[in-house]
């Protein structure tokens, strides 16, 4: 445990220290803001709710594109730096080396999430919010952030191009999005798979209106396990090639 | 003690290296030559944990790469032919991640740091950010994280590739004094370098071992010449007659310098140079320098490693 906070401390000061995350936190914290303006409080919506619901919906884009922008350095710079021997060479396992890395960026959107709440706090000074509301979103986005980052953590560990693994960290997550889509037109059980493995459809969607299911928690804590033990499963295999 | 037994390694159905088989004594200073392509940094990287191999075995210490391969990883430093750090941080907060990291205790870490950047000369730079060094003081960060955590290992690939001749001194010292409190394994191609700082050699030829020892008992064991060279003034030809009557001498060649003095290349059968300094003296002649001839390393490597011997 120690190994994983030394490795996330360290990344997390990277980031702190690297303009590109300022960069992309301030243009999506932008767009989170027009969004916000030119959708949630557009058509009419005259309920609180239904304005942060709206919120919620737009947000949680902004926090996946921050998930796999934020973490597509994680690993690719360290291998293209040549800095992982580092890591490869200390006593730490390919675990510790991989949550480690995700931790920081998952802490690092954690900060543009953060940043966001301007937004929903002026719908509770303009109207009527129950705190439970905004506990679930939060607790979605903070979901999307995980899993997010950890996509883009598996893709930072198969290639020494931090771009490649943000195009790549990009196609997955539009894949997972657009699973629902994929899931219209197959055929059984293909569909319920497929529906099952979409991004935001059915597993979002509960947050937005402030409610937690469970099976959403599950699914998205699955895909941060399955994409760190993708990466991880990289980094082991490197050892033997 | 670093034990190597029947270390192998194939990158797919490509061989990289093939039944290593060595050991380096605590304390002892290693040169490991071979051309490019030899193995050698496959080796290094197996040996510091980063690659695993094919099969074979590798002990530090009595500690097995495979059965315990984090806790091999702790007693090892390395430092690969490009320093690897984090430009962002300061020297200080860099060399306490890594000793950390490495599981040197947290309550002396500090301490460690100090007593390491003293070592290393870089007590001055602590607090720069490691991004604005010169090369050398880089290198000598490589150095410093290599043996921040204590290791009883130390391997350095090219330590002294890419510095001036002031910083190669100041290095040569630097790998010198490491030498008494780690086993250091140095890969090189300067082969003078190995010849100042190493206390033995291991030689790879196409992945595979063809020779370790010291570098005398090498030249020895592979019947490459010895060679000393004499500058001497007064009469050559007697200094000639005087050491070819020695019976370790086999070969004399005088060559005339400007000013009187003249250069007697001598090639011998065994290290003697007090013989060889013992006959010129006696021969009547002054002897104003006595010195090891040149490129018997480089000979030795050359016959070595690629099975020819040296031109000169």
């Amino acid at each position: 445990m120690t190994s994983i906070l030394l490795i996330a401390r360290r990344e997390l000061g990277a980031h702190f220290k690297n303009l590109i995350g300022y960069v992309v936190i301030a243009a999506l914290l932008l767009l989170d803001g027009l969004m916000f303006h030119a959708y949630a409080l557009s058509d009419g919506k005259n309920l609180s709710s239904e304005v942060l619901r709206e919120f919620f919906y737009y947000s949680s884009g902004m926090t996946g594109a921050a998930g796999i922008l934020l973490s597509m350095r994680l690993l690719a710079e360290e291998t293209r730096e040549g800095t992982i021997v580092l890591l490869y060479t200390a006593p730490v396992t390919d675990w510790q080396i991989v949550v480690g890395k995700w931790l920081s960026a998952f802490l690092f959107v954690c900060v543009f999430v953060v940043l966001s709440l301007y937004l929903p706090l002026m719908i509770v000074v303009h109207g009527s919010v129950h705190p439970g509301h905004l506990a679930a979103g939060y607790l979605g986005l903070t979901l999307v952030a995980a899993a997010t980052t950890a996509i883009g953590t598996f893709c930072s560990s198969i290639t020494s191009h931090q771009l490649v693994a943000g195009i790549l960290g990009a196609v997955l997550f539009l894949l997972l999005v657009t699973m629902w889509f994929t899931a219209r037109i197959a055929s059984p059980p293909l569909d319920d798979l497929l529906a099952y493995s979409a991004f935001f459809d059915k597993h979002f969607q509960p947050f937005t209106k402030g409610a937690i299911h469970t099976r959403a928690i599950v699914y998205y804590t699955s895909v941060t396990f399955l994409a760190l033990l993708g990466a991880r499963v990289v980094l082991g295999t490197r050892r033997w090639r | 003690m670093i034990e190597v037994k029947g270390l192998t390694k194939y990158y797919g159905p490509s061989r990289a290296i093939y039944d290593l088989e060595f050991q380096i004594e605590s304390g002892q200073i290693a040169g490991f030559l071979g051309l490019n392509g030899a193995g050698k940094s496959t080796a290094l990287k197996i040996l510091a944990g980063y690659l695993l191999p094919t099969s074979g075995s590798v002990q530090v210490e009595g500690i097995d790469l495979l059965a315990s391969p984090e806790r091999l990883r702790s007693r090892i430093g390395f430092l690969p032919e490009q320093p690897p750090l984090y430009g962002e941080m300061t020297v200080r907060g860099f060399l306490a991640y890594l000793a950390k990291l490495r599981s040197y205790p947290s309550s002396r870490v500090a301490a460690r740091v100090e007593e390491v950047a003293e070592r290393t000369s870089l007590v001055a730079e602590l607090d720069s950010v490691i991004a604005t060094l010169s090369l050398g003081f880089r290198r000598r960060v490589g150095i410093a994280q290599a043996i921040v955590h204590d290791p009883a290992l130390v391997i350095l690939d090219e330590p002294i590739s890419g510095l001036d001749p002031v910083q190669i001194v100041e290095m040569r010292h630097l790998i010198r004094q490491l030498g008494g409190d780690h086993t250091l394994l140095i890969s090189s191609h300067i082969l003078s370098e190995v010849e100042e700082t190493c206390d033995s050699l291991i030689l790879l030829r196409d992945g595979e071992l063809v020779a370790q020892g010291s570098e005398t008992e090498l030249l020895q064991r592979f019947n490459s010449a010895l060679s000393l060279r004499a500058t001497i003034r007064g009469d050559v030809t007697t200094a000639h007659e005087a050491l070819m009557a020695l019976p370790i001498v086999t070969n004399v060649k005088a060559e005339d310098l400007p000013g009187g003095d003249a250069t007697l290349n001598i090639t011998l059968e065994r290290d003697e140079p007090e013989s060889v300094a013992s006959a010129l003296v006696g021969s009547g002649v002054a002897l104003r320098r006595l010195e090891a001839g040149h490129n018997q390393l480089e000979g030795l490597f050359l016959e070595v490693t690629t099975g020819k011997g040296a031109s000169s």
